[in-house]
């Protein structure tokens, strides 16, 4: 079942590299948003039958290169499992907003086709070697997205930028794997089995160098301060369904490797310098809203918050390594917390990338000054925009809320200060969203000469449902957040566990 | 019966949002339907309060949001309701037909709903959650007509002040989950463990005084009146700045227990009370001197939580609720028929609509505290409170008494003047100084009505409260200490409040001729003690210095050092290339030359010559020989 999920999409892609030439674009978009539906409703039909409480479900293991113990191991539990469904939801949305793509349209195509399995893949997969595998090509497939349907001249430069340093990254994270399973006896990269063994328990210095390679791979994919400097460029110069996939997904890598594979590996060396984490998430809060609020690219703005938000989760997960002076329902909130704000920034970045690409087809810049009083030429789109800025400024009622409280909340007890420090995150981002607002949406008219003489036209029924969806989503997250809560409780739990043991 | 509270908070959220989506498609009805939820709204309200339904949901592990109608939230909830559905009844004549009003009806709704949620939660997440939510629709609501740059600025200044001081609460949520109060519950904050409770309260204090744009965060109240009439109306009465006073009136024990939070929040009422009423007395424009007066009201209330009188809190709260409402309702009124709400521009007002006139006069004796008026009343017992905690407090409360009564005479005498000879004059002048969206319609019955009826409360609801009278509200809202004023402390405020009024009524007439020099203190006063001004140059304007600083140092120094590695790496490459080059590959290269010249000597022997074999022979014979005999 979850190899179906995960090869559907490149089933579809290699059908469509097959067919023949005759075969129109419509047709290559409209397989990819049928694909896109099908997967989206075998997920639901995952989660209907999936047992909270159940643990690791859906497993299917077979040997791949025995002789290194490298199987292919899947199965999906309550961290895993929202991530698969809002990746499956946020690739849907790409899909209904990539109809209107005119440009090489079978081969853009198959290569959100490949990223979809690579993405599922990756987030579905409990061996290393094939979480590394899903890792690196995650990359390849971004890489051509963004040179081949980026920008211009400088989406070249951006897309190598981006894959040389998540590259180096992943070299790291592929050394610390050899590490753990170096230790463990008999060698393997079962993630289950190591974590049942917990070959490094007791390593001091050999576990925490492997912690050190594990994080800085894992950190430059996240992206954490200070190896953030790869996502403004590659996201400015990204098409904004590459964008949307690699703030919603591909960011979401990192973060989720810390809660399934740092944690419960390493919990010993995590517990050590649970303080390191706390503070890189801490700064990379308070950096990447600050430096977010200098900006007056609405796009490179974004991309900015997201080191922001993905700064919350590296603090919850730091505080939850934590176990002096807090208790396991703080730690557990946090976990979370943490998880809960991987699924939210998927669903409201992505709206937020879809609709700056929206911006960017009508008036050709994304410079905030060009633009004015736009709510007056496109009403829904600025009411879209505009419940996305507020929902991703953490405002009650949406998923954004749902995360930071748990997160701030379970992590104040054992980090008093990093998370007073980390609350200031959450004003900076109201300011720089609302001065966004402000500036682009509301008062006096004016366009950019750029603009077509038709003016600035309204959210066409594509882009609506693309984005729209996306924030009921987390509308629904935000007001009756317990369907998910439900799935990820118990598995926070259970890392939380790991890590005490 | 958790059904019925469900119902309560359903009925105006669902209804708003369902307005606000719809946008102008129904605006010709959605003044019917938006009056219509309100008014569903009010029933349920009234309901609530006889059956006192309580309910609770799942929310976070270990953590649920619970709400429940008690005493205190009894008589909010009601009140909520009433002046919501009083100034629905008054918003389509502010809200013309070609205004979107399902927008703004489905954003009043909205706003109202979460004061509701607000009042009525007994767990700190729920009531985070609507704060912020009421946060988040009053930046609509005020940035309504979104098109005038000013109004949407003032919407961020308010919007951004408040969320600062809501910090507190989330500060306070994780103070008390790590001080051992897993359930997050309000009551049993008090027992938070060590510091955290300290912590804990801080935050709820902090949250609290923004929200009730206390010292020093009234500024934010000044930027709120660029909104619709109906919204100040609404938001100055019994919402949003209620909110934060309510909340500290709720978590008296907890002030009481830190030892400290209790005589602070006094003493910042107090002098909030004082401060913004001298403020008051400074303003030129209606609005503002309103704005102003609702943050020195406010004090009151925050000065009676803070001396541990909910009751006298409570009435204080419901007589200023009625009485403010009603006069920003007129205000509003007049702002959009005469255009103009500043106060040499409005002379007569109340001569042109008599009915709405007789509404205001009523509503600004009662915020002037005369007696016997509700606020009177009220705040007889909340200085009654206060003179048992400290003599300072009481004297502070009654200057500010005394204040309340000239700010309000102020208003009161310009606008009972006569009608000015040239008031087209006037008219204009006013209109160019605050540029207010001017409609030829007058005043109509629907905003008459509702401020008749709010003023009326204003002027009654005192007598609730009267001793021997105050039974019944006592009991409703439970408990309490008893601080029954003592008759002469009656009698003296009454003295003070009708001797202020004097005074002001006197003395108005000889400054409003007066040449117009604004002392020093007197534009320190008009321009809310600066506060704004010390905001934004000590935190606004630092923050954005420091994000631009950020921003260049990330641009250099941190894309610049992975640049200059990718560089570095680039140069090592060509380094290693060149070494590979000559080093490597030229050693390579001499080997095999080296190869070459030994080669070349070895062929040399080889001449093909017997003779020259025979001497090589020899020679190495006798080198042979010799190492022989040498070694042996």
């Amino acid at each position: 079942m979850l190899t179906l999920v995960t090869f559907l999409p490149l089933l579809a892609c290699v059908g469509l590299a097959l067919a023949p030439r005759s075969v129109p674009d419509r047709v290559c978009a409209r397989v990819w948003a049928g694909t896109a539906a099908a997967d989206l409703a075998l997920v639901v039909g995952l989660w209907v039958g999936f047992d909270p409480h159940g643990g690791m479900q859906y497993q299917q293991n077979h040997p791949w290169i025995p002789a290194a113990g490298v199987g292919y191991h899947v199965g999906v539990d309550g961290l895993s499992l929202p991530l698969v469904a809002m990746t499956c939801l946020l690739f849907l949305a790409t899909a209904l907003y990539s109809l209107r793509e005119t440009r090489r349209v079978r081969s853009y195509v198959c290569l959100f086709l490949f990223l979809q399995t690579v993405s599922v893949g990756l987030f579905v997969a409990l061996d290393l070697i094939l979480f590394f595998v899903f890792f690196d090509l995650s990359l390849v497939g971004m890489f051509f997205v963004i040179a081949g349907w980026g920008h211009g001249g400088r989406a070249r430069a951006a897309a190598l930028t981006f894959f040389l340093y998540t590259f180096t990254g992943s070299l790291a994270l592929l050394l610390g794997f050899i590490g753990l399973s170096l230790a463990a006896t008999p060698h393997t990269f079962d993630l289950l089995e190591l974590v049942r063994g917990n070959p490094l328990a007791g390593q001091g210095l050999y576990a925490g160098l492997v912690l050190l390679a594990l994080g800085v791979g894992l950190a430059v994919k996240t992206p954490t301060v200070p190896f953030h400097t790869w996502l403004p460029p590659a996201h400015t110069e990204a098409p904004a369904a590459g964008s949307a996939i690699l703030a919603g997904v591909l960011l979401k890598m990192g973060a989720y490797g810390f809660v399934r594979i740092a944690m419960p590996l390493l919990p010993g060396s995590w517990r050590r310098y649970a303080l390191v984490f706390v503070i890189v998430g801490t700064v990379s809060v308070v950096y990447g809203a600050l430096v977010a609020l200098a900006q007056t690219d609405f796009k490179r703005m974004i991309a900015y918050t997201s080191v922001t938000h993905m700064g919350y989760i590296l603090l919850a997960v730091g505080a939850a390594g934590v176990l002096a002076g807090t208790d396991a329902q703080a730690r557990s909130l946090a976990v979370t917390g943490a998880v809960v704000q991987m699924v939210s920034h998927g669903l409201l970045t992505g709206a937020l990338f879809l609709l700056t690409g929206v911006l960017h087809d009508r008036g050709g810049t994304y410079a905030m000054d060009a633009y004015s009083g736009l709510s007056s030429h496109a009403p829904r789109f600025a009411a879209a925009t505009g419940v996305a800025a507020f929902a991703g400024l953490g405002i009650p009622g949406f998923s954004g809320f749902i995360a930071e409280f748990q997160i701030l909340t379970g992590s104040l007890a054992s980090q008093a200060v990093a998370t007073t420090c980390a609350l200031t995150g959450l004003l900076i981002t109201a300011a720089l969203f609302l001065r966004a607002l402000r500036h682009m949406f509301l008062g006096p008219s004016r366009l950019p000469a750029a603009a077509p003489a038709t003016g600035f036209r309204d959210l066409v029924p594509s882009e609506a449902a693309a984005t729209v969806p996306l924030l009921g989503a987390a509308l629904v997250i935000g007001v009756a957040p317990r369907f998910l809560l439900d799935v990820v409780e118990p598995a926070s739990r259970t890392v939380t566990q790991l890590v005490a043991r | 019966m958790s059904a019925l509270l469900w119902a309560l908070i359903a009925l105006p959220l669902g209804a708003g949002a369902a307005l606000l989506l719809s946008g102008r498609r129904w605006n010709a009805l959605a003044p019917g339907l938006g009056l219509a939820a309100a008014a569903g709204t009010f029933g349920l309200a009234v309901a609530s309060a006889v059956f006192r339904p309580e309910a609770s949901a799942p929310l976070f592990a270990g953590v649920r949001a619970g709400l429940r109608v008690d005493g205190l939230s009894a008589v909010l909830v009601v009140a909520v309701a009433a002046v919501t559905t009083a100034v629905l009844v008054a918003s389509p004549g502010e809200l013309g037909p070609r205004e979107n009003r399902g927008r703004f009806f489905g954003l009043m709704l909205l706003f109202a709903g979460a004061m509701t949620v607000t009042v009525t939660a007994t767990t700190l997440p729920p009531l985070l959650m609507a704060w912020e939510v009421m946060g988040a629709t009053s930046w609509a609501l005020i940035g309504f007509w979104w098109h005038r740059p000013d109004r949407v600025r003032a919407a961020d200044t308010a919007f951004v002040t408040t969320r600062a001081a809501d910090l507190g609460l989330y500060l306070a949520a994780g103070a008390a989950m790590a001080g051992g109060v897993g359930s997050l519950d309000l009551t049993a904050l008090t027992g938070a463990q060590g510091g955290w409770r300290h912590v804990a309260c801080a935050g709820l204090v902090v949250a609290a005084l923004g929200k009730s744009a206390q010292l020093p965060f009234s500024f934010w109240l000044s930027h709120a009146m660029r909104g619709p009439g109906p919204v100040s109306a609404l938001l100055h009465s019994a919402t949003m700045v209620a909110a934060g006073a309510y909340l500290l009136l709720r978590l008296h024990p907890l002030l009481v227990a830190t030892g400290w939070a209790a005589p602070l929040v006094a003493w910042t009422g107090g002098v909030t009370a004082l401060a913004l009423g001298v403020v008051a007395v400074a303003q030129r424009a209606l609005k503002q001197l309103l704005a102003a007066s609702t943050s020195s009201q406010v004090g009151f209330m925050v000065l009676a939580a803070g001396v541990g009188d909910p009751s006298g809190g409570t009435l204080q709260l419901l007589a200023h609720a009625a009485a403010k409402s009603a006069l920003f309702l007129a205000a509003g009124a007049w702002l959009t028929s005469l255009g103009t709400e500043q106060l040499p521009a409005l002379r007569g007002a109340v001569r042109r609509h008599p009915l709405l006139g007789a509404g205001f006069v009523a509503g600004a004796l009662a915020l002037a505290g005369l007696p016997p008026l509700s606020l009177w009343v009220a705040k007889d017992e909340v200085l009654a409170a206060a003179r048992a905690q400290s003599p300072g407090l009481y004297a502070l409360g009654l200057a500010a008494a005394a204040v309340a009564a000239g700010y309000s005479v102020k208003a009161l005498w310009y606008v009972t003047r006569p009608l000015p000879h040239d008031h087209d004059h006037d008219h204009d002048h006013g209109q160019e100084q605050d540029g207010g969206r001017r409609g030829a319609r007058g005043p109509t019955r629907s905003v008459s009505t509702p401020v008749v009826v709010l003023a009326a409360a204003a002027v009654f609801l005192g007598v609730a409260a009267l001793p021997g009278l105050s039974g019944p509200l006592r009991g409703v809202l439970g408990g309490g200490q008893q601080h029954a004023p003592n008759p002469w402390e009656m009698a003296l405020s009454a003295a003070v409040a009708l001797a202020a009024a004097g005074a002001a009524w006197w003395w108005l007439p000889r400054s409003a001729h007066a040449p117009r020099t604004a002392s020093a203190g007197k534009r320190w006063a008009a321009d809310w003690l600066s506060m704004e001004r010390a905001a934004r140059a000590v935190l606004v304007r630092p923050a954005f210095a420091l994000a631009r600083a950020l921003a260049a140092f990330d641009d250099r120094a941190v894309d610049g050092a992975v640049h200059h590695l990718a560089r570095g790496g680039l140069t090592l490459a060509r380094g290693a290339a060149r070494a590979d080059d000559h080093g490597l590959d030229g050693a390579v290269r001499a080997v095999a030359a080296g190869c070459r010249r030994l080669g070349a000597w070895a062929r040399r022997p080889q001449t093909g010559l017997l003779h020259q074999y025979y001497a090589q022979a020899v020679v190495g014979f006798t080198l042979l020989l010799s190492i022989v005999l040498l070694v042996r």
